[in-house]
């Protein structure tokens, strides 16, 4: 296999080494090697080759770096491994590993950069592979960005085959079998009379055993798991309740607190009363964190009372009061002082605009929560020379670093254990709530401190999806798309963000035109700008960051359009599209809905979208019915290319997953803002989709692109706009606005 | 206070004001028990007391009224339920913290309805939010274990 092979040859295999009882195995690819954090502390006689698989006598570990928030990741990192391994999965255990180089993400950063990522030109490859080098070299080990499986594929069933094929040479050495004449199966050896070394039995000789380099990766062909349905392996413990998240660490001794922080974010504290707080039952005391206060107590629900019971003096933050004057600072910010990047400009915008009848519409999109539902929770242990922080994280380098800059210590001397989350959708892609809970284990060296945040704490301290709205001017001609001219502004969510992880990074703020810019269509005159309105609220990613609202403002003006045109919503994005992937999704979604051949009746109506994020093309076909109660939806069709699917089962989860959280969101969830703080404070006023809501889903994958993506974000954004424009076609009515219960009912 | 749980007693020197979820939860380690929202609109807190799903975050202490079951007592992984089976069936968890509060959901569903229908399960079910959004799933997983129940 021509790729595989050329793979292996510049992959850099870390040489043998000892390890803590056993040999590991890795496996990564970059000009100069990172150091392998399994070396540390091994004892004589044991080895460690790569970062990513542990061989001990007592049992084998695979590292799984990429943090589990709900997408599965856990479990397709290691069937990666061990597909070349030939180990079932279940029978080892998984490990997340502590913060290291050796498992940064290329991708992350490559996906960042101002090229679409259907773009496979010579530069554009250039600089990914050099952002590629910057990211590791700043410790950049994030999962998101749905990257993770674009970033692992090769790097993990490398790691696996390097183990495999060292181990075997560690048999040859014991038996006199020749290495070639030698299987493996089931972590087994395998010799040509039928005897079985376990893996396990091997691990000292091989770890005195120089790493085997020829390895050459199986073709998909030839996988015995991957690509096939499995089952995963969170799925026991996640049915049964014996699933631990962050927010469920038992330590010995230990107490509880929760926090209490400015309504405003950002805003500080003239004085507070603790005195009422501090006579309640159970409370220990109350200690002053970052942005606010927090009760150390002997349960979480006297923490939770207390903090209620805490009498303070808030200073506002710098951002206006309301909704309204945001949606003002916005609205003033489509001006050249404010203009951030112009990534799209083909043909003569202006030239086709003047004179034409310009068709013209204002779109808006509003705060969000990521409101996962386990509550955000750290717990700490600090000792004099140690720290350690038991949470659910999708950072745990930068987690590491606020460690070492809140306490003193070394990096070293700071263990992250991170675990699974209860959900995430880009939260845990902060790490506030680590820091304060770091604060206040401070303040009790030697006593363990789970904190834990309320759901009010969580809804109304967010890092929200950004404030977000868009202008669009076009014109038709012959029933066709002739001019295309999108405005997008909004605060800049990766200066906000970036300023409160690492540093902020040069150059335009593509998430701010992610889903727009970006799209693979060829209208004559096409244009995308981008205003980074001043900073408000401060924002995070949230599911399929800028293009969550883009693509809704996006496609939902394309439609606009072609509805002006006169033509098929679906023929005339075809004839527009220029990748042909995206128009084999595209296709395919019509095949799938019968898009041509189906009257479906009065009173109903069809919608379709599409959009190319994360590196993945996806079409969305929506139907909904008009009924007494309000506007139903129907079913779904999604048709997507993420290249070859390496977990069937869980790929149509995230499809229909993503696709749900598009769909709630748009329906019924906004933040809006009073006197600096956020009005919605629980469920009751952020519900999203609920199962009587659910539509019938029918998806498909068509797996012709070449490169392997992640799945847990790109089917959110096509859905908010391929819903608006079935509302349009049952109502006639044109929802520009998020959410839509602002416009209409749902039943 | 004395409370029966998946048939042990256990005893909690605990406020009589204290939601049950917060008892079970910080008084017990019984961690399956999930905190989501505090108010009774998420479920992911949800037993059963005497067989009824309940959302033990709106159960104060002091009026648990019989014996508690938490998932623990529906089945465990050597001795899965019908539910718990189904679930496993159809892969059903993503995240999974709102799991528990569905199965529990479901158990007492199918329960006192054996063969239930979309709108049954809707009615039974909507009260616990999925952020994931599992719910295709769930609706299949309730009709795969309603069948394997019948049939037992």
């Amino acid at each position: 296999m021509g790729r595989a092979s050329t793979i292996a040859r510049r992959t850099f295999l870390i040489g043998s080494a000892t390890i803590l009882g056993g040999v590991a195995f890795g496996a990564y690819f970059v000009s100069r090697p990172t150091s392998n954090p399994l070396l540390k502390g091994l004892p004589e006689g044991q080895a460690a080759l790569t970062p990513f698989v542990k061989i001990t006598p007592d049992g084998i570990t695979l590292i799984v770096p990429r943090a589990d928030v709900g997408q599965g990741i856990a479990s397709t990192q290691a069937m990666l491994i061990a597909e070349e391994l030939d180990i079932d999965p279940s029978t080892t255990t998984l490990d997340p590993g502590q913060p290291h180089q050796a498992y940064f993400n290329a991708a992350v950063a490559a996906d960042s950069l101002p090229f679409p990522a259907w773009n496979h030109g010579f530069v554009a490859s250039t600089v990914r592979d050099l952002m590629g080098q910057v990211a590791r070299l700043t410790s950049s080990q994030f999962t998101g960005g749905s990257t993770s499986v674009a970033d692992l594929h090769e790097t993990l069933r490398l790691a696996g085959a390097t183990a495999r094929e060292t181990l075997k040479a560690a048999a040859a050495a014991r038996t006199g079998v020749p290495r070639s004449h030698l299987r493996t199966e089931d972590g087994q050896v395998v010799l040509p009379d039928g005897t079985r070394i376990p893996y396990t039995e091997l691990s000292a000789e091989a770890a005195a055993m120089d790493t085997v380099l020829d390895v050459t990766l199986r073709p998909a062909s030839e996988w015995t798991r991957l690509g096939k349905p499995y089952q995963r392996l969170d799925i026991v413990a996640k049915s049964t309740g014996t699933q631990g998240y962050g927010i469920d660490v038992v330590l010995p001794g230990m107490l509880h607190a929760t926090v209490r922080a400015n309504p405003g974010r950002g805003g500080t504290m003239a004085g507070y009363d603790a005195e009422t707080a501090l006579s309640m039952q159970g409370v220990r005391s109350v200690v002053e964190v970052n942005e606010g206060l927090a009760v150390i107590a002997e349960n979480t629900w006297f923490a939770f009372q207390a903090a209620q019971a805490l009498d303070v003096e808030w200073l506002p933050p710098a951002y206006p009061a309301s909704s309204a004057a945001m949606w003002q600072v916005l609205a003033d910010a489509r001006t050249d002082e404010f203009r951030n990047s112009r990534l799209r400009d083909d043909g003569d915008i202006k030239a086709a605009l003047d004179g034409a009848t310009v068709i013209e519409a204002e779109y808006r999109s509003p705060f969000l929560a990521h409101a996962a539902l386990e509550p955000l929770s750290a717990t700490v242990l600090v000792e004099a020379d140690r720290v350690q922080i038991w949470t659910a994280t999708q950072i745990p380098a930068v987690v590491r670093d606020a460690a070492v800059a809140l306490t003193g210590l070394v990096p070293s001397q700071v263990t992250v254990h991170v675990l699974p989350a209860g959900g995430s959708f880009g939260r845990r892609l902060d790490h506030d709530y680590v820091v304060q809970a770091i604060q206040i284990a401070a303040t009790m060296p030697g006593t363990p401190i789970k904190t834990t945040w309320s759901r009010e704490e969580d809804m109304t301290h967010d890092y929200p999806r950004p404030l977000h709205m868009a202008v669009g001017r076009g014109a038709v001609s012959d029933g066709r798309v002739l001019a295309y001219d999108l405005d997008s502004v909004s605060p800049s969510l990766i200066s906000s963000w970036f300023g409160r992880i690492a540093s902020i990074p040069p150059g335009p703020d593509t998430a701010l035109v992610w889903g727009a810019y970006d799209q693979p269509y060829a209208i004559p005159n096409y244009r995308v700008t981008g205003y980074a309105a001043p900073p408000l609220v401060p924002v995070g990613s949230w599911r399929s960051p800028g293009a969550c609202s883009n693509s809704f403002f996006h496609e939902s003006f394309l439609s606009e359009l072609i509805h002006a045109a006169g033509s098929d919503p679906l023929e005339e994005r075809l004839r527009l599209i220029a990748d042909a992937n995206s128009r084999l999704v595209l296709e395919a979604v019509g095949e799938m809905s019968n898009w041509a051949g189906v009257d479906i009746g009065p009173g109903r109506g069809r919608g379709i979208a599409f959009a190319h994020t994360h590196g993945v093309p996806v079409a969305e076909v929506i139907d909904v019915t008009v009924t007494e109660r309000g506007i139903r939806i129907d079913e779904v069709w999604i048709a997507a290319d993420c290249g070859t699917v390496l977990d069937p089962v869980n790929a149509e989860a995230q499809l229909t997953g993503a696709a749900i959280f598009g769909l709630g969101h748009a329906m019924n969830c906004e933040l809006t803002y009073e006197n600096h703080a956020v009005q919605q404070t629980n469920f009751h006023a952020f519900e999203g989709m609920r199962l009587h809501q659910t539509p019938l889903f029918h998806t498909r994958l068509l797996e012709r692109a070449e490169q392997v993506r992640g799945l847990g974000e790109p089917a959110t954004a096509p859905a908010a706009p391929a819903l608006a424009d079935a509302i349009f076609a049952a109502t006639g009515q044109r929802l520009r606005e998020m959410p839509f219960n602002k416009s209409v009912d749902f039943a | 206070m004395d409370l029966t749980i998946n048939g042990s007693s256990h005893t909690v020197d605990l406020p009589d004001d204290m939601p049950l979820l917060w008892a079970l939860r910080d008084g017990l380690n019984i961690t399956s028990v999930k905190y989501g929202c505090g108010i009774a609109q998420c479920g992911a807190c949800t037993v059963h007391i005497d067989g009824l799903a309940v959302r033990s975050c709106q159960v104060a202490l002091a009026d648990v009224w019989g014996e508690i079951t938490t998932i623990e007592g529906l089945g465990t992984p050597d001795v899965l339920h019908a539910v718990q089976e189904a679930w496993i069936q159809h892969q059903v968890p993503q995240c999974g913290y709102c799991q528990s509060g569905q199965i529990m959901q479901a158990a007492d569903l199918l329960a006192r309805n054996p063969e239930p229908t979309d709108e049954d399960i809707d009615a039974a079910m909507s009260g616990n939010l999925c952020r994931c959004g599992t719910y295709p799933r769930i609706r299949a997983a309730v009709h795969a274990a309603a069948s394997v129940m019948r049939e037992a």
